[in-house]
């Protein structure tokens, strides 16, 4: 077993590499055409918030016209299909699209988390609650297949409940109740309306608590996005209309259906292998999912620390933190601050976002040593500072470049070279803007380079914005005025552009160069002069 | 990557998804029973016999009860399985043993199973046993029935409709 294992976890692990590779490179194409913030391989998550939403607004169109009874649900049916096809008939086609979409959508979530690992530590939450939801999604789909009363929901109300039987949970099989006309009651479709109202409805609550331990989730798409994939749906929906099969006759078998595979692929599984095996299966799957965030088990970074003498209460941190991991409290210790940032600790993923947002992490301070109101135990503001002067102070040439990259990016080390020094961060957010000025302004380097995960793709999720704003000067905290803008690149490119990192910074190196060369003489010896002084000073 | 380059690309992402989505919604069919066989589902529900018989309550027994709970009769809950045996043609194609639902063994047992047979006249004959007897059966019927192909008939057994019959 153990042996098993042991070889299990390394296969994995290939296994999401080679995952992660293939989502780099659609992830690549598809940047191109939609640009990185629209990418529909960005914004999963939010698309199975607006599939949803369609799937209820056509839902609760349909249930108007609706009729619940053993004939009259199949006959209502196809009212609302061919009576009103311009509006029925649409919603019905959109109803059983945007549900398949769902499906697509949010299973390529699920596998796209996996290969970027991006469950671990406090992420198990969001993962544990995703895998429930995926057993609501199915029971929810399955469900509106019953209560339209056709061949296929015929077969369909009797695969599921065999297999719900295979459980041997309840005492009388729920299958009795389709094997003839006279078993059947018109008030199990009051019953399963209801089921197939009250599940969408629990999968709702689901979908809310499942990013509750995200702040600023993504649950809108872009609205290009939006628009896009509804008219794609439209058109779906006009081309090929959702239809009943015959109705259902419990007297015939169902001969060929037409099966939805998104939900009801299990089905066909149970009819070969038998209801207990599919159970053992599907439960296999499911606690393998559940179980997933913690194999194999890894040692969590130190989360940041928030140092009172330091805070000023401001909430930067709190704003900025992408996970929701510091709140503030009434102040505890006195000074006349009206809030101190607390960290929760198991919420932190010791991305240091909420460093980069403090205002106290500025290492131009040289009244004492330097300490922000918040840190993150491996890599303090004083150890970076140190570390950027000491990268710094090995450049030679006229396009020094220091460049920044998050661990999660493209790998910093090719990079590094005459004229480039790299430092890893925990991700690109960490850096606060003053260490940009710091750099530049006091002339330890001619240019500051900052890259990591792609745009729109940010393994903690806001690093990129946040940085961009905060150097745009339009978050705080801000990039001074003086930094010249064109002395900084930024580039986000993702782990598997490494080529387009070094390409980009090759032409950032050549930009720096001709501005140098632009300069007239006199000013550029002069502000050199004035720049090596400060080094010595900083 | 030009714009229309950008945004044709964006129509084929579109149109690949609403392509997939199209498809797997209703294709590739599929036929759960062989169309050329019948089915003849074996379902009921039905209590056997309980494991120990009542025993009636001595005079003594019932005085000596709390007056709102005297009952005449000591009746175990647990109840013996079943055994159903169902024959087409004098082929015995189920025979099972069905225990009592309950934790207690004090429910029904209940039988649901799907016999696939070929189209035209059989005999069909199902024997259930619902007592404490270690042999044999209680209940025995021989039916004719006639099937087509793709047909789907119901054999149930309920004791107060005289025993088996296919619906």
């Amino acid at each position: 077993m153990e042996e098993a294992a042991a070889t299990a976890l390394p296969r994995a692990g290939a296994a999401r590499r080679a995952l992660r590779s293939l989502f780099d490179r659609v992830e690549a194409v598809l940047d191109a055409a939609f640009g990185p913030h629209a990418n529909p391989l960005h914004q999963l998550g939010a698309l199975g918030w607006f599939c949803y939403w369609i799937v209820a607004v056509s839902g609760i169109y349909l249930y108007v016209f609706f009729d619940t009874g053993v004939t009259e649900a199949y006959a209502s049916v196809e009212r609302i299909t061919h009576d009103q096809w311009f509006a029925g008939g649409v919603m019905r086609s959109l109803h059983r699209y945007a549900s398949d979409a769902l499906v697509v959508v949010v299973l390529l979530h699920l596998v796209r988390e996996w290969a970027l690992d991006r469950m671990r530590g406090p992420r198990w939450f969001a993962w544990v609650t995703g895998v429930v939801l995926l057993w609501l999604i199915f029971a929810a789909g399955i469900s509106g297949y019953w209560v339209v009363w056709d061949r296929l929901a015929q077969y369909v109300a009797l695969a599921t409940s065999e297999w719900l039987d295979a459980l041997g949970l309840f005492g009388q099989p729920i299958a009795h109740n389709f094997v003839h006309e006279s078993t059947l009651s018109g008030r199990f479709f009051t019953l399963m309306s209801f089921i197939h109202i009250a599940v969408p409805l629990v999968l709702l609550f689901g979908m809310w608590v499942h990013i509750q331990r995200h702040s600023r989730p993504g649950v809108n798409p872009p609205r290009r996005l939006a628009l896009g994939a509804l008219a794609a749906l439209l058109v779906l929906s006009f081309a090929k209309p959702a239809l009943s099969q015959a109705p259902a006759d419990l007297a015939r078998v169902p001969g060929p259906v037409g099966l939805d595979w998104f939900y009801l692929a299990p089905l066909p599984l149970q009819d070969h292998y038998g209801g207990l095996a599919v159970w053992i299966a599907t439960g296999a799957v499911t606690i393998l999912m559940v179980l997933a965030p913690w194999l194999p088990p890894q040692r969590r970074q130190p989360v940041a620390e928030v140092h009172l003498d330091e805070c000023n209460g401001c909430a930067r941190c709190a704003t900025d933190c992408p996970y929701g991991a510091i709140v503030m409290q009434p102040r505890s210790d006195g000074r006349p601050f009206a809030q101190e940032a607390v960290v929760s600790p198991e919420l932190c993923v010791s991305c240091g976002i909420c460093v980069g947002a403090c205002p106290t992490a500025t290492p131009f301070s040289r009244r004492r040593a330097l300490v922000a109101g918040v840190e993150l135990p491996e890599l303090t503001m004083a150890a970076l500072r140190t570390r950027c002067q000491a990268a710094a102070a090995a450049l030679e040439g006229d396009a020094r470049v220091l460049a920044f990259g998050c661990r999660h990016g493209a790998a910093l080390a090719p990079l590094s070279g005459d004229g480039v020094a790299v430092l890893e961060l925990p991700c690109a957010g960490m850096l606060p803007p003053p260490f940009l000025d710091l750099m530049i302004m006091r002339g330890h380097v001619d240019g500051v380079f900052l890259t990591g995960c792609a745009e729109g793709a940010c393994r903690d999720r806001l690093g990129i914005r946040w940085t961009r704003e905060r150097i745009d000067r339009e978050r705080d905290p801000y990039l001074r005025e003086r930094v010249p803008r064109e002395r900084l690149c930024l580039y986000f490119g993702g782990r598997h552009r490494g080529a387009g990192t070094a390409r980009a910074l090759a032409a950032f190196r050549a930009r720096l160069v001709a501005a140098a060369r632009s300069r007239p003489a006199t000013a550029a010896a002069g502000a050199a002069g004035a720049e090596r002084e400060a080094v010595g000073r900083g | 990557m030009g714009s229309v380059g950008a945004g044709a690309l964006q129509v084929l992402v579109y149109g690949a998804f609403v392509a997939l989505v199209g498809w797997l919604s209703s294709a590739p069919s599929y036929t759960p029973v062989d169309p050329s066989l019948a089915l003849l589902r074996v379902s009921f529900s039905h209590a056997g016999e309980r494991v120990e018989p009542c025993r009636r309550y001595t005079p003594e027994e019932i005085a000596a009860m709390a007056p709102n709970m005297r009952r005449p009769l000591d009746c175990a809950r647990e109840r013996v399985p079943l055994r159903v045996q169902v024959a087409v043609d004098g082929v015995v194609m189920l025979d099972r043993v069905l225990p009592p639902s309950g934790l207690a063994g004090d429910g029904a047992s209940t039988v649901y199973a799907r016999l696939a047979v070929a189209p035209g006249r059989h005999r069909v004959t199902a024997r259930l046993r619902d007592t404490r007897r270690a042999e044999g059966f209680d209940h025995e019927d021989d039916l004719q029935v006639e099937l087509s192909a793709g047909d789907s008939r119901l054999l149930e057994f309920r004791a107060q409709a005289g025993g088996f019959r296919v619906l």
